[in-house]
């Protein structure tokens, strides 16, 4: 034991200082993109650069990214254990949660449309406001929310391929004039991608909720939240 | 411009199929192969066809040229990686879409699963920006863990779980040197890179950090450890994916951005150094290989041994001139194919030879040749490659290989080619010694379904013909890159 | 080569000794849950050293602001399936680390 923190300590010491010295000796960049982004931004079909970056002159990182998400959602279900999501389980039982959530939901909500309308010209995006969605339906279901419609399978599979779908339909789509895949027009491009926006928002949103509720505790064994626990006889 | 739909559809395809098989009913998802198979294999060859009458092209994705938007690169290595692919997967395919009826609870979302992983691969083959490879490592890499977690049992979840971290830690210190690359830089774009890159502390330590992650993502000795349990573990249509593919793709990153940066930026023995893990890997895979007691436990060692001899290509290829340089990368590519192809044919006849027996244990062939000697057939096909006997893909590879290290003067190569072909065959004997054995007399055996014997025996005979007429692949292979002509 | 330390790269240096910190616990740690962390920590400090290193000197790059928003996202991911796989493993075995004898 000793001889492993020693030996990870120096390993990590050794690249620490191999970072410091990379980030000492930095040369000045020949190339500046920031230029470039800022040169190119009426053609973008958006306002907000980082947007613009994620939905237009990298949107292919993008597309790869939704998919390695949807990855993990199918891994999820994969590794998944037949067994009913019962609120009971997890929610916890307090009148005052309750009645906040009535009241807290509509505005997450709103926030999530705001983030996502936001993103075309100040910070926020699809990511962003898929995650506020997400964890709307975190807080619903720790608040002991019955999520039951999520278990129509069809329903949530098609609100999972929602939005990778749609990306790559009108990445194919804008090719008919004979420009490469992705090619906006640029009199619809800021529609475009207000409209991969919308679905990815959906998609992404229900992915993350996906991840933490297809692994809801285990009914007969206590003691699964507790990963300290003595190993099982 | 050429290939204007078939680039695209490369990964595209493949990720439209992976989420329409979330969709369709569950009967339909393995039958989805006979839509996706034919376009991709139509793809993939027209691609070739730009190649072979236009040369190497650059598809600019979003109409944006980089270093703003992301290149895709479409020359002569890129192009025989994707049809390596297409040919290794739609095998592997057909035999899992046969295989896989046993297995009723995993065929759920293997086939979701397939599909990203080779939307992946074929990601990683056109890439030209370092970011983007990030990416796309992470959609392969992610599909290939779940893929080895289908089984579910307790091995099963081990081995995905150290592969995962693995997976994880090689993809970091991989981002953490593309950040101070763009940091050094601003730009993400290999051949950006190439004109902009100067010797200097923040290159060295970011190429280092590449290199490392690349290494442990590839499986090279010393970093090896996750290999055998999540290849040898896993269903066998996985394993001979993994295998023979999945493992080349970072190798396949390695190679591209050693040409760009690496002679330049690294400190001479970096080369020698990458060959000597190399020739440790050939000489620790085979040993172990010998070893085991498990027929797909030796396969997979089997391949962590194959892997060292595409690392002499550094040693090789680095200050040694043009001629021998060439030598190399025609070896090693030669090395890379006859291995994906000889590799999948050989998981895929163990898979054949554990199904007919019932036991994954080499002692429990005996006599099987006598009964099923068309799964043993390409079993041997598979191993005449792997041992680099004449007239295999894996002979030429070696035989260029050779006349590289002699070109070059550097003899001592030749000892590892050598004791690399006589470990080989060690371990493939072992297996053909137990399976020759005298024993019993009446037939107790499975016979597998045609299918499955099929697809084996084709992936290694491929394994022997390319040996054959390495010519013509080779000179494709070069286009586009310091090798070719014009 | 840049002298003074600028507003930006405070945030490289902090993403140094993030991934240095994240690395330390990767190794020494056998506890899944814990290794998990370190990852997710050595992850920041790669995204810190993205964006902090690139806007030094030069001001503010709005590309690796986006990288690092798919980094996020494949981090969520990954993690999330790391947290999958680690759950079933457990249930399966009961134990928190992996068997060494490999």
């Amino acid at each position: 034991m000793i001889v492993r923190v020693v030996m990870a300590g120096l390993l990590s010491l050794g690249v620490t200082v191999a970072l410091g010295w990379a980030v000492l000796d930095r040369p000045a960049p020949v190339e500046n993109l920031p230029d470039r982004v800022a040169s190119a931004m009426p053609e973008s079909g958006v306002e907000h650069p980082v947007t613009a970056v994620l939905l237009n002159f990298r949107s292919y990182d993008t597309l790869l990214e939704i998919a390695v998400l949807l990855l993990a959602v199918v891994v999820a279900l994969a590794l998944r254990e037949a067994q009913p999501d019962r609120p009971e389980q997890m929610g916890l039982d307090n009148p005052l949660l309750r009645a906040v959530m009535a009241w807290l939901l509509p505005l997450i909500l709103v926030v999530a449309g705001f983030l996502l309308w936001a993103g075309s010209y100040q910070p926020g995006g699809a990511f962003q406001a898929g995650s506020v969605l997400a964890a709307a339906g975190v807080l619903l279901r720790l608040a002991g929310g019955n999520l039951g419609w999520l278990d129509n399978a069809a329903l949530l599979r098609a609100g999972l391929a929602l939005g990778l779908l749609t990306f790559i339909g009108i990445g194919m789509v804008v090719m008919l004039p004979g420009v490469p895949f992705l090619t906006y027009p640029d009199a619809h491009a800021g529609t475009l991608i207000l409209v991969i926006e919308l679905t990815l928002t959906l998609s992404i949103g229900l992915t993350l909720l996906s991840l933490f509720r297809l692994n809801p505790p285990y009914a007969d064994d206590p003691a699964d939240a507790r990963t300290q626990g003595a190993p099982k006889p | 411009m050429i290939g204007l739909w078939s680039v695209p559809l490369l990964f595209a395809l493949p990720l439209s199929l992976g989420i329409l098989s979330l969709l369709v009913v569950p009967k339909w998802r393995p039958r989805l192969i006979f839509l996706g198979l034919p376009l991709l294999a139509a793809a993939s060859l027209d691609v070739l066809a730009g190649l072979a009458t236009v040369g190497p092209t650059v598809y600019r994705l979003g109409d944006w040229a980089a270093p703003l938007g992301i290149n895709l690169v479409v020359d002569g290595l890129a192009v025989g990686m994707i049809l390596m692919t297409t040919l290794v997967t739609s095998l592997c395919a057909l035999y899992a879409w046969v295989y896989l009826r046993d297995h009723p609870s995993s065929t759920t979302f293997f086939w979701p699963l397939l599909w990203f992983l080779w939307a992946g691969m074929n990601g990683i083959w056109l890439a030209e920006d370092i970011f983007n490879l990030y990416v796309g490592l992470e959609v392969m890499g992610l599909a290939a863990v779940g893929m080895v977690a289908l089984r579910a049992t307790p091995q099963a979840l081990a081995a995905a779980m150290r592969y995962l971290l693995a997976a994880l830690l090689g993809s970091l210190a991989y981002l953490l040197g593309v950040a101070l690359l763009y940091g050094a830089y601003g730009t993400l774009s290999m051949a950006g890179l190439q004109e902009a890159a100067t010797n200097n502390a923040t290159t060295q330590v970011a190429l280092a950090l590449i290199i490392l992650g690349l290494l442990l993502k590839t499986a090279l000795f010393p970093l090896h450890a996750w290999l055998p349990p999540a290849h040898g573990g896993a269903l066998t249509p996985v394993s001979a994916l993994l295998s023979a593919l999945v493992i080349k793709a970072s190798f396949y990153i390695l190679m591209r951005l050693w040409l760009v940066l690496g002679p330049e930026v690294t400190p001479e023995f970096t080369a020698q150094f990458l060959g000597v893990l190399g020739a440790g890997a050939v000489f620790y895979g085979g040993w172990m290989a010998w070893r085991q007691h498990h027929l797909k436990q030796l396969v997979a060692y089997s391949t962590v041994a194959q892997i060292g001899y595409l690392f002499l290509f550094f040693p090789l290829v680095t200050n040694t001139g043009p001629e021998a340089a060439r030598l190399a990368w025609d070896g090693t590519l030669m090395m890379l194919i006859a291995h994906a192809l000889a590799k999948a044919a050989l998981f895929l006849s163990a898979g054949n030879l554990i199904l007919a027996v019932g036991s994954p244990q080499i002692s429990h062939l005996v006599g099987i040749s006598r009964f099923r000697p068309m799964s043993l057939f390409s079993f041997g096909l598979a191993g005449v490659s792997l041992m680099g006997l004449p007239p295999s893909g894996g002979f030429t590879g070696k035989w260029l290989l050779l006349h590289s290290a002699i070109l070059s003067g550097q003899w001592w190569w030749l000892i590892v080619l050598f004791l690399g072909g006589l470990l080989s065959a060690a371990y493939i004997f072992k297996v053909f010694r137990m399976s020759f054995r005298e024993g019993p007399q009446i037939d107790r055996s499975v016979t597998p379904p045609l299918t499955l014997d099929v697809t084996a025996l084709i992936l290694a005979s491929v394994a022997i013909l390319i040996g054959l007429t390495a010519h013509l692949p080779l000179h494709w292979l070069r286009m586009g890159s310091v090798f070719g002509v014009g | 080569m840049s002298g003074a330390i600028s507003g930006y790269l405070v945030f490289a240096w902090s993403g140094v000794l993030l991934f240095g910190l994240g690395l330390f616990g990767f190794i020494v740690h056998r506890h899944l849950l814990r290794r998990l962390l370190a990852f997710n920590i050595m992850g920041s400090g790669s995204f810190l050293v993205l964006v902090g290193l690139a806007q030094d000197g030069r001001g503010v790059d709005h590309v690796p602001h986006a990288m690092v928003i798919t980094g996020i996202v494949v981090a969520v991911a990954s993690t999330a399936l790391a947290l999958v796989v680690f759950r079933r493993w457990y249930r399966a075995s009961g134990r928190t680390d992996l068997p060494e004898d490999t």
